[in-house]
């Protein structure tokens, strides 16, 4: 898992582009912001960053708008502490009298360059000094790139087309479905999805959702005593859908499954046997045009591997504690043309009800969730 | 001259931490015994002193120090925003707020939103830690300290029931138990800097219990860990193991230290008592017919108390477990109770604060006040005041004399 972890590691701290992010601040506050972000995992900077976080909290109102800039390029424990800095000092200026600039905030908040962070901070500010004007200008973010940002405009146009239930219904839906198609967030579009069902309108949700429903399942192989999670068993060395193999009870080979579940889920007890102790696997091909950057996000309260063009993203052996849309989000890169996708799915040996599911749901999107489907 | 000094350093030590502060989950001791005797008894709606309303859930207890409540909260579709947040104890003004983006995964059962674990503080700073595994350090007025992502740091640490172990800081260390079905681990956090300490590995099983300091006269201080496993006795300064007892034990309720003994939620309650040099614990007494539910166990004037998750409140001799009464509370309970004057406060999940003397021959509800709130997590007992942190709000009751 060393690889895994360097992995998820690295991709906590990316950073954004913006190289001169505290070019606009004097120096001694932006020496002071460089401190904060030079902290990273298991406490790296901490030490260091305590007297900076006293300098940063010291900001004027008019420095903040230029500190909220200053959080692009830092990692997410950085963020945490840059955000908590400019919220004291905009605690302290704010008895004092002194007025953060609207303006000032949403300019920040209308440049999609700086970090969604960044500007939900500028939003949420904006909101203390000026509720009205923030609200007002919110429908302006039903395409932002940042989730929170957007998750609020939706939520907005949610709350119109409930209060246009009460006149015309065709212009509710018509507002519930423009709603539909900003939403990224999996609750959301199932409120959605709800409230246009009771109007009459049945929303495609595995379309909307866009899973990954065509797959190559193979199984059982043993996970007695959850041994089976780290054993590495022939599917994972070598993907050959041609070849049978020896299974848990004998010998078992690959089968084409399709899903129909509007949740998109891969059903092994019912694709192979309700066993317990069992291991089955499930492979996909996944076409893109081109080569980028996605998001694997996986649904499955069962032990998981997956793996894509044969790299192992990520694995997790906790068993039947609970499952959601959009559990684990696995930042993966893509190859143009086929890519392969391997999971993993480790059903244990609990007898209670709650743990029957061997069972998981995979989809592909873009890091804000909007479906990615395989071109072929 | 050194001994001026000496006393100087010693008074200020002293002097950080109040004899009534509210420290942790389940008090300064961690046995839900508050020393304050002015707590109303007969609840009423005039008990009610303040009332306010927070920007999040949270099923952690409030802190109490001197003249500051501090009080944690999750927020946000995903329960992705992480509150700390200060109030006044006289009139329940905020005094200040600090907001931070979880690091780590937020999923968890609805009655274990982001803010369950109860911080813990050594009087200097505020150490909360979040379902997330985000942990964050701040001084009295809201100075970030430090800041740990060990969710983030650890990406399997986790569990998609959601973590509810509390902190406990003892000798420049703060504890977390991080213990869950995968990547699962106790860390003994520097309390200046957050950096690890130690980094033990505990059993791979989900764990809601929280850490417990055992003091003993002239012997060093050992953090008690709870697993289905049994209990484990560590050094906080080192990590080590001192002693285990490997009996099993519940992954829900926490034992409680009462006159040098472990009150241990395991096969109904185990009683055992530790010996000097770290040896293996001796055993006092067991019985399967105490069991208790979600809450913690508690010993008040020599009686152990146990509440189950239907409302049965069961009265036993603390000093051989002999049951002496039981009692049908109102409701359902996650809370455990809290003693102040020799009575419990026992609140239900629908808010219902009832007062129980358990000193009689039968367990006697001596008055009731219903919240109409959701509340899950335990209160806290500072300035003769009752603190109840619901779902939703803020709830001062008692220590009007104070304002």
């Amino acid at each position: 898992m060393a690889r895994v972890h360097s992995v998820l590691a690295a991709s906590v701290l990316l950073v954004a582009t913006a190289i001169d992010s505290v070019a606009a601040l004097p120096r001694k506050l932006a020496s002071s912001v460089e401190r904060l972000k030079a902290v990273g995992p298991e406490g790296q900077g901490n030490a260091a960053a305590q007297a900076a976080w006293n300098d940063v909290a010291k900001a004027k109102a008019s420095q903040i708008p230029d500190l909220i800039v200053a959080m692009d390029g830092a990692n997410d424990y950085a963020l945490n502490w840059i955000r908590a800095a400019i919220e004291a000092a905009v605690q302290r200026e704010t008895v004092a009298g002194s007025k953060l600039s609207v303006k000032s905030l949403e300019t920040v908040l209308r440049d999609t360059r700086h970090h969604p962070r960044a500007r939900r901070l500028a939003f949420e500010l904006m909101q203390r000094v000026d509720a009205s004007k923030a609200q007002t200008i919110l429908s302006d973010f039903l395409q932002d790139p940042g989730s929170e940002m957007r998750r609020e405009a939706v939520a907005q146009l949610m709350a119109t087309a409930a209060r246009q239930t009460n006149g015309t219904k065709a212009t509710a839906v018509t507002t519930y479905r423009q709603a539909l198609g900003f939403s990224r967030e999996a609750d959301q579009i199932e409120d959605i999805a709800k409230r246009l069902q009771d109007l009459g309108d049945k929303v495609d949700l595995a379309k909307t959702f866009g899973w990954v429903s065509k797959w190559q399942l193979i199984g059982p192989f043993d996970n007695t005593g959850e041994a089976g999670f780290a054993k590495v068993y022939p599917p994972e060395q070598r993907l050959d859908l041609g070849t049978g193999l020896t299974g848990k009870s004998g010998p078992v080979k690959w089968f084409p499954y399709e899903t129909r579940s509007e949740y998109g889920l891969v059903d092994f007890n019912q694709a192979i046997s309700s066993l317990k102790g069992a291991v089955g696997y499930a492979t996909a091909e996944f076409w893109s045009d081109s080569a980028r950057t996605a998001q694997v996000r996986l649904g499955c309260k069962n032990g998981w591997k997956v793996w894509v063009n044969g790299a192992l993203i990520f694995g997790r052996d906790e068993y039947h504690r609970s499952a959601e849309i959009d559990q684990y989000r696995m930042p993966v890169s893509l190859k143009a043309g086929k890519n392969i996708l391997l999971v993993k799915c480790a059903q244990n040996e609990q007898t209670q009800d709650w743990a029957k599911e061997w069972e998981f749901q995979l989809r592909v999107t873009d890091e804000q969730g909007a479906p990615i489907v395989s071109t072929r | 001259m050194k001994l001026s000094l000496f006393l100087t350093a010693a008074l200020t030590v002293a002097g950080s931490l109040g004899a009534a502060d509210w420290t942790q989950f389940r008090g300064p001791n961690g046995d839900g015994l508050s020393s304050d005797t002015g707590v109303p008894v007969r609840l009423d709606a005039s008990s009610i002193t303040w009332s306010i309303s927070l920007p999040g859930r949270g099923f952690s207890s409030p802190l109490i120090l001197g003249d500051k409540v501090f009080v944690t909260a999750g927020s946000g579709a995903r329960q992705d925003r992480l509150h700390v947040l200060c109030f006044r104890v006289t009139d329940g003004a905020l005094l200040w707020e600090r907001q931070f983006w979880a690091t780590g995964r937020t999923m968890t059962h609805e009655k274990i939103g982001a803010a369950t674990p109860t911080p813990a503080s050594d009087g200097k700073a505020i150490y909360a830690i979040f379902s997330s595994n985000d942990c964050v350090a701040l001084d009295l007025e809201g100075r970030l300290l430090w800041f740990r992502g060990l969710g983030r740091d650890y990406p399997n640490a986790s569990n998609s029931l959601g973590m509810s172990s509390s902190l406990v800081v003892v000798d420049g260390v703060v504890v977390a138990m991080v213990e869950n079905d995968s990547e699962s681990f106790t860390a003994g956090l520097d309390a200046r800097t957050g950096v690890n300490r130690w980094k033990l590995d505990r059993p791979k099983k989900a764990n809601w219990t929280s850490p417990v300091v055992f003091k003993s006269p002239g012997q060093p201080n050992r953090v008690l860990l709870q697993s289905s496993q049994g209990v484990t006795a560590v050094d906080p300064t080192t990590g080590k193991v001192a002693w285990d007892l490997s009996d099993g034990a519940s992954t829900v309720p926490s034992l409680v230290v009462s006159q040098g003994k472990l009150v241990i939620p395991a096969n109904g309650i185990t009683v055992v008592e530790p010996t000097a040099g770290d040896t293996k614990p001796k055993s006092v007494w067991r019985s399967a017919q105490l069991r208790p539910g979600t809450a913690s166990p508690v010993v008040v004037g020599g009686r152990l108390i146990t509440l189950n998750d239907g409302g049965i409140l069961t009265c036993a001799d603390a000093q051989d477990g002999k049951r002496l009464w039981q009692l049908r509370l109102k409701g359902s309970f996650s809370a455990t109770p809290v003693v102040a004057g020799g009575h419990l406060y026992c609140v239900s999940e629908d808010g219902r604060v009832q007062v129980v003397d358990p000193s009689k021959a039968e367990g006697v509800v001596v008055s009731e006040l219903t919240l109409e709130q959701t509340v899950i997590g335990t209160p806290s007992i500072a300035s003769n005041s009752l603190f109840v942190r619901s779902d939703s709000r803020l709830v001062r009751l008692g220590g009007a004399a104070l304002r």
